[in-house]
């Protein structure tokens, strides 16, 4: 079933895309098609079959809770668009 | 100088025929002269290139140089690299200078490697042409109106036009192989889990892996061996110790079982590359292998499953682009939805796009089961068809590609038709097997590629058949003529 426009915009709601109007009409054939071909994956008969996250069959390793970790904010935000004082800079979320 | 092979050039770095620093000068001096035309490179390192370069001769000079001190080599620019800008091909990491070196930058490094610079690749390494990078397309060194593959396409054009010995590269559906193949090289993805992926850009967890691309066996073995080995800050990193890959690349081919996967050789495949393929099983007979038919029945629902798998970890993985701490932001947010949205809307390509929303849809509240759930599951399946086939023969032979390089921009608007062409490839990285390509002709002047698909930590093998194919043929040796 071809993805509708508003369900095509309630998907890019929850990736947080912004995408233009004219660039969704052509998105939705697009991934129409994909999900068409991935489609091919319903005929397989997987009812006995355990679903595979991992390829290869091993323990998650655990370690010690110790830190390891040194404190390097400076450097991270060094990255960040914008910092001040030690905290990132974001628009006012609380009015 | 760039036409040598590794073994050769440590063996002159060793004798001073020449200097760590001439034969990066000399390297950087063909970066200018020819990358102008192939875009292959997205940043060049020369000044770091030459502290480098006189670090390692000062090792060569003591007397305390390994294998790969003083030699050069480009990395794919989604491997961190502290001080130098890690793009990942994408407008979002266009300003990202990591603060951290990856684990395989750190050992190549410490091995005395030269770095001359980062190169191209698809946005976040989704592509198969190099074509959706944010820094435009990179050209095939054999026919420059053509695509080198992807994702890794600039690691593969530098070293097939002799800008690079060898560079590194990651494999998470088919990014280190169908490149190699398209351009004449030898690539090797690993067994997930052989390299640390710590400092590695994330696409899809499950599936990515580095490796190396070089122009012969010999020399990806050489590379691969700097790179390999336990990291504990790669929680899925293989606590298992390095096989000697020198060593292994002397196996005998005789008594070795090669299967010749059906599927592989079916509908779609490019009657030329069939040839060159079928050229090469020829090759084993004669060194002794025996050819096994076999079948991989659920092959053909790789695709399906890897589009289903890889968007979905890819959309995860790319939630951290918030434009909040690092990375590109959009101008005058209205708020912060706005901030999140029409960063992450201007900053990733079309085709990140493209990925992240099918890999939101297909985690999406009533239709996990029926995709990602139904993926997980013939994902196990298609696994379980190596599986049985590995208790039978100890290789798996056959082509890499369909066909040849195609033009740039041929598939560049139809996704499907793009994804289409790693249908050879993907089932090694669901499965988490080792493979490699390696050159086996050349079909209208294009190269070849032949694929070995081996056991969970058998690279040696696998380097092992690809070494002994090359000491009874040169396929690997012939160098785009325009590069020469």
């Amino acid at each position: 079933m071809p993805l509708s426009n508003e369900q095509l915009r309630h998907v890019a709601h929850l990736a947080r895309l912004h995408i233009e109007q004219p660039r969704l009409d052509s998105l939705g054939g697009e991934l129409d098609a994909i999900l068409g071909m991935v489609d091919a994956l319903r005929a397989a008969d997987t009812a006995d079959v355990t679903p595979m996250a991992h390829p290869l069959a091993m323990p998650q390793r655990g370690r010690d809770d110790i830190v390891t970790e040194e404190d390097q904010r400076d450097r991270f935000q060094a990255l960040a668009p914008e910092a001040v004082d030690g905290l990132y800079r974001v628009p006012r979320v609380i009015e | 100088m760039h036409s040598r092979s590794l073994a050769a050039l440590a063996e002159s770095l060793r004798a001073r025929e020449f200097s760590s620093r001439e034969l990066t000068e000399h390297f950087l001096a063909r970066i200018d002269a020819h990358d102008g035309g192939l875009n292959s490179y997205v940043t060049v390192t020369p000044e770091r290139a030459l502290a480098q370069a006189d670090a390692a001769d000062a090792r060569l000079a003591k007397g305390e140089a390994g294998p790969l001190t003083g030699i050069p080599l480009a990395h794919k620019d989604l491997f961190c690299t502290q001080g130098v800008r890690t793009s990942c091909g994408s407008r979002m990491l266009d300003n990202f200078v990591a603060p951290y070196d990856a684990h395989i930058v750190e050992l190549l490094d410490a091995a005395g490697m030269v770095t001359l610079g980062k190169v191209n690749m698809d946005e976040f390494a989704m592509g198969s042409s190099t074509e959706t990078s944010f820094y435009g397309p990179t050209k095939n060194p054999w026919d420059t109106a053509r695509v080198p593959g992807g994702s890794s396409g600039g690691s593969v054009a530098a070293v097939a036009a002799g800008l690079a010995p060898a560079a590194t590269a990651t494999d998470t559906g088919g990014s280190i192989r169908q490149p190699a193949a398209l351009t004449g090289l030898t690539g090797i993805k690993p067994t997930y889990g052989r390299v640390s992926r710590y400092g590695m850009v994330a696409f899809a967890s499950s599936l990515d892996q580095a490796g190396v691309v070089a122009h012969s066996a010999a020399d990806a073995a050489l590379v691969l061996q700097g790179m390999a080995g336990f990291d504990p800050r790669d929680s899925t990193c293989a606590e298992r110790e390095v096989e000697d890959y020198a060593v292994a690349l002397d196996q005998p081919m005789a008594g070795l079982r090669i299967g010749l996967p059906a599927e592989y050789f079916a509908e779609g495949l490019d009657d030329g590359v069939r040839e060159a393929v079928m050229s090469a099983a020829r090759e084993y007979e004669k060194l002794g292998a025996t050819l096994v038919d076999i079948q991989l029945p659920n092959s053909p629902l790789s695709v399906p499953t890897y589009y289903v798998v890889a968007p979905a970890e890819a959309s995860s993985n790319l939630s951290r682009y918030d434009g909040v701490r690092y990375g590109y932001r959009c101008a005058d947010p209205e708020n912060l939805e706005d901030l999140y949205k029409r960063s992450r809307g201007e900053g990733f390509g079309k085709e990140v796009q493209r990925r992240i929303l099918i890999g939101t849809y297909v985690l999406s509240h009533g239709y996990y089961d029926a995709y990602y759930l139904q993926a997980q599951k013939v994902r196990h399946l298609i696994a379980e068809d190596f599986e049985r086939v590995f208790a039978d023969v100890d290789l798996i032979l056959g082509p890499t590609t369909q066909g040849t390089a195609f033009a740039l921009g041929e598939k560049a608007d139809d996704p499907v038709t793009m994804y289409l062409n790693d249908v050879y490839t993907i089932a090694a990285n669901l499965a988490g097997l080792p493979a490699l390509s390696m050159p086996c002709g050349f079909v209208d002047g294009l190269p070849a590629g032949a694929q070995l698909i081996g056991r969970h930590f058998d690279e040696g093998r696998l380097l092992a058949a690809a070494h002994a194919y090359q000491q009874v043929t040169d396929w690997h040796v012939r160098f785009p003529e325009a590069f020469a």
